[in-house]
């Protein structure tokens, strides 16, 4: 991946009104160093720390594996019932499935501090992509929510020219365009950028979150939710979870204490880890080890909380050289810490605890959806009598899978208008389709 | 005029004629030849003159008489010419000669280990207590793939790749070889012939105890040494001394020695008055002559040389890891990446604090650079030229405790390399005489009377003693530090801060000042 972006972008290739870095209208270099000379690369947004933030939170994911779509309220109420795990300074969700009018178009959800960031972004929106149709992403005033960024969607495709001149993937076009906008776009944040699936954050409560986004009115196979105690500073809407790259999402709770090192680790694959948070960082790890070296899901778990030295030597030999090689390859991006994550993705949802589950995290079944959550009262919340209910061991993945034929017959089963049919056939005669 | 020399003493023997019991141990013990026991007398008259300070004899005085004194002789002060100073002015003038001297660099230059500073966790994040849980130092050096290639057996669902319950997982990619190491301390090379065959079978024995690696050095390996070669790395310098296929092939690993931190750009001296036979044998050549190892490797003008010496080596040893050791000069970071594309799987920097047997004294205090640098440069070359996978970088040359192996891994290296730490485990005592060859505690001599003074098993069980406690204090810092696995500590320069450094060094480690 060539860490220079699209190749257009960047400190050293200032294009149309793009503010390099380091020009940032509010955020002044760090005390006692000069101008222009800062550590971190981004400081851009005015409530943005600019030390890492840590804290504890709450977490939530429910899966239907059949792809039946269920209502946000249900996430929703399960956050609710853990209130007390926030402290009200971030909250967020992300459903997949939300937009089954345009399941092939990627979806770029986006926080803007002002109108320039709005403008910038756009000039470099539809330099890069074919930005089928944007809107407001539709809220509704809530009591407690103030001080809102602009809220956008963009749905975009990418010409054929763009991808055969940068030589990319349509996957690796978008981690580029993701990383640029976030990394050079002052007050700009891409919030989620995959198919059919977005994210919904911000500062408040996760319930307050909800309602705002009116997630209740989106209806997704996957959901999952956050609500956030950051222990130092204000929370920045950007810096709630979940955080997304493409369709992967991440709601986190705990502290990544092997940051310095997976950062380092995906500069080398060129990912700009910009947001001084450690969540980011498991949000890049899955991207590069599941879509960009392919390896099983399982395994790249296994990466991240691996298994101690002294249980890989007992194992049969067969499995001792996997684990060995996967510990010498990937030893950098070992997640050290405590940490309960629950990642979200198109074709299923994996919760994970660190290695030796220094968080809370509880896993249910009932038929074929699959619960996780910080507290077993938020599943019984949703589900009062499942089937099973059991906790994780550490490190061990609960993984569940939508069936690409479950995803395809909810898509199918949209009723769509005449216009949304026919943007969903031929992108450019898009008209503009309503919520879900 | 009729001085014999300008140069006073530099030590002064005091001995306490009260305590003293006129044993004449004194004499015995000192390889220096400081005393000579007046029989008429019964007491021991000490030629302040020879005295090295490395308190054999203190050690070994029965009635505690005997302490060493600085000779402090008052000059009159000058911050700009020293009394160091002088002396050596009055020692090339009187001698026409090099100074030559052993150890490592000793001037007061900034110990950059000493401004840097670890983390703790703190309420958001747990720290781990090392005495209740597992912390885990194993570190695989060589080189890694980019990725790794798995395949499922059995069925898998829709996209191919994840397996369902009953499918089970493979792996196709093949890796190249690896030096498994327990503890991510190994020993740095010192040559037969510069130490004694003891210290060498100390090493050794402590590498297969520790499970980590000794390092021949560029002397040859003694046939002594073959029950433990499974955790030896023999080095082929520029010398050869006591290359051969079988020598080759017994090491778990080859090192290429380039350079040495003490001694950056010039070759080994070996007078010959340190080849006896069985180090003549060892090195394969002629007894009593000196062995003089070349400035550079006459084989290798260019980096496309090393590339053809490196993948020669690996066809003589079947694809065993080889280390390219390198001093660590202004331009390392450059160096080492076009090492590493010639082919190396382990890169080791020997910084400017690093030890030898003997060195000219205005290379050893003047050239080089410290290898905290060495490592911050090279590890961000290699990172920004995605490469860093494959090799495994070893940091050595002033290595003297815990904390620096701590703080060279968070920094970037991999392993670190100690070789005066493991001598002063075995008695050395840092007197700087190694190129004398009259050392007195049987470290660095061939003198039979003085290197039996050294028990490779004592020897050995201090060096294990020693490695254990810094791998515990390891523990203890990893603990702190909320991380139970060496690589989430290895690079991880977030959880370093400098202190009293300025800007540009900061920026050059990739260090935030503490405070941030």
């Amino acid at each position: 991946m060539n860490p220079r972006g699209l190749g257009n972008l960047g400190p050293s290739a200032p294009v149309g009104r793009i503010r390099p870095r380091g020009t940032s209208r509010q955020a002044g270099p760090y005390p006692g160093t000069e101008p222009g000379q800062e550590f971190a690369p981004r400081p851009a947004w005015r409530e943005e720390s600019e030390q890492r933030i840590l804290g504890g939170c709450g977490l939530m994911g429910v899966c239907d594996q059949s792809g039946k779509r269920m209502s946000g309220e249900l996430a929703l109420r399960s956050m609710a019932s853990m209130h007390d795990r926030g402290n009200g300074l971030g909250g967020g969700f992300a459903g997949y499935g939300i937009y089954p009018e345009l399941p092939h178009l990627f979806c770029f959800h986006l926080l803007y501090n002002d109108d320039v960031a709005k403008d910038d972004t756009e000039f470099y929106l539809k330099k890069h992509f074919r930005v089928v149709m944007d809107e407001p992403i539709p809220t509704k005033p809530i009591r407690g929510i103030e001080n809102e960024p602009i809220l956008w969607r963009y749905f975009l495709d990418i010409a054929d020219e763009r991808l055969s001149e940068t030589q990319l993937s349509l996957e690796d076009y978008v981690v580029h365009a993701v990383m640029d906008i976030n990394t050079y776009v002052d007050g700009a944040f891409v919030a989620s950028s995959g198919k059919n699936m977005g994210a919904f954050k911000g500062v408040g409560f996760p319930e307050e979150i909800g309602e705002f986004f009116r997630i209740d009115e989106y209806h997704g196979w996957t959901w999952t939710g956050h609500g956030r105690f950051p222990t130092n500073t204000p929370g920045w809407w950007g810096g709630a979870h979940p955080f997304a790259l493409l369709d992967y999402s991440i709601v986190h709770n705990g502290e990544i204490s092997s940051y310095g090192i997976n950062q380092r680790y995906l500069e080398m694959f060129g990912y700009r880890c910009s947001l001084q948070t450690d969540t980011e960082v498991v949000t890049y790890l899955f991207d590069l080890m599941l879509r960009r070296h392919g390896l099983p899901v399982e395994i790249a778990c296994k990466a991240l909380a691996s298994p101690f030295w002294k249980d890989i030597d007992l194992m049969p030999e067969e499995q001792r050289k996997l684990f060995t090689a996967l510990r010498m390859v990937y030893g950098s991006a070992l997640l050290n810490g405590p940490f309960a994550i629950v990642l979200g993705m198109n074709d299923g949802m994996v919760a994970l605890n660190d290695r030796i589950k220094l968080r809370p995290l509880v896993a249910a079944r009932n038929g074929d959806v699959l619960y996780v959550a910080s507290e077993e009262s938020a599943i019984r919340e949703i589900c009062p009598h499942p089937e099973e209910s059991w906790m994780p061991l550490a490190g061990e993945p609960v993984v569940a899978r939508v069936s690409e034929k479950g995803r395809q017959k909810a898509i199918a089963q949209t009723r769509l208008s005449a216009g949304q049919r026919r943007a969903a056939r031929s992108p450019q005669d898009a008209v503009v389709p309503g919520v879900a | 005029m009729a001085y014999t020399t300008f140069i006073p003493s530099e030590f002064r023997v005091v001995i306490d004629k009260d305590a003293c019991i006129q044993c004449g141990r004194c004499a015995q013990q000192c390889g220096w030849n400081v005393y000579t026991f007046d029989e008429v007398e019964k007491r021991p008259v000490p030629d302040h003159s020879k005295c090295a300070a490395c308190h054999r004899c203190v050690t070994f005085c029965p009635g505690g008489a005997i302490s060493i004194k600085k000779n402090d002789l008052a000059f009159k002060h000058s911050d700009s010419m020293s009394p160091d100073l002088i002396k050596a002015i009055w020692k090339q003038a009187e001698t026409g000669g090099v100074q030559l001297t052993g150890m490592g660099n000793d001037r007061p230059y900034l110990r950059i280990f000493d401004h840097l500073l670890l983390d703790a966790c703190q309420v958001t994040n747990p720290s781990i207590d090392p005495l209740r849980e597992p912390m885990e130092m194993r570190t695989f050096l060589g080189r890694k793939p980019d990725f790794l290639d798995v395949a499922a057996d059995g069925p898998t669902d829709g996209n191919g790749v994840s397996p369902t319950a009953s499918g089970t997982l493979r792996l196709l990619t093949e890796l190249d070889r690896q030096l498994q190491l327990e503890t991510p301390i190994m020993f740095g090379g010192m040559s037969y012939g510069s130490v004694s065959l003891n210290v060498h079978r100390s090493l050794a024995m402590a590498a297969t105890e520790l499970g980590t690696f000794m390092n021949t050095g560029e002397g040859g390996m003694h046939a002594d040494l073959e029950p433990y070669q499974d955790h030896i790395i023999v080095q082929c310098a520029s010398g050869r001394f006591g290359v051969d296929s079988s020598y080759l092939q017994a090491g778990a690993a080859v090192e290429i020695k380039i350079g040495q931190g003490a001694k950056p750009g010039i070759g080994g001296h070996l007078p010959g008055e340190k080849i006896d036979y069985e180090v003549s044998v060892t090195r394969m050549i002629p007894q009593g002559t000196d062995a003089l190892s070349p400035a550079p490797h006459h084989d290798i003008y260019s980096i496309e040389d090393l590339r053809q010496l490196i993948y020669a080596l690996k066809e003589a040893t079947g694809y065993k890891p080889i280390s390219v050791k390198i001093a660590c000069v202004h331009n390392v970071a450059a160096i080492a990446s076009g090492v590493v594309r010639a082919g190396a799987d382990i890169i080791y920097l020997d910084g400017f604090r690093g030890g030898t047997g003997a060195s000219p004294t205005v290379i050893r205090d003047h050239v080089g650079i410290p290898v905290e640098i060495a490592i911050a440069t090279v590890d961000q070359r290699l990172r920004d030229e995605g490469i860093r996978n494959r090799a495994s970088i070893v940091a050595a040359g002033g290595i003297r405790q815990s904390a620096d192996v701590a703080k060279a891994i968070a920094l970037g290296a991999d392993a670190c390399a100690i070789g005066t730490a493991a001598l002063v485990a075995m008695g050395c005592h840092v007197c700087q005489k190694c190129h004398t060859g009259c050392c007195s505690w049987g470290i660095c001599t061939q003198r039979p009377e003085l290197t039996r003074r050294l028990d490779p098993e004592w020897g050995a069980s201090q060096v294990v003693n020693l490695v254990h406690a810094w791998t515990h204090e390891l523990a203890e810092v990893l603990g702190a530090l909320g991380v139970n696995a060496i690589e989430s500590l290895r690079g991880s320069r977030e959880r370093l801060r400098g202190l009293g450094l300025d800007k540009m060094t900061l920026d050059i480690l990739g260090v935030k000042p503490a405070g941030l």
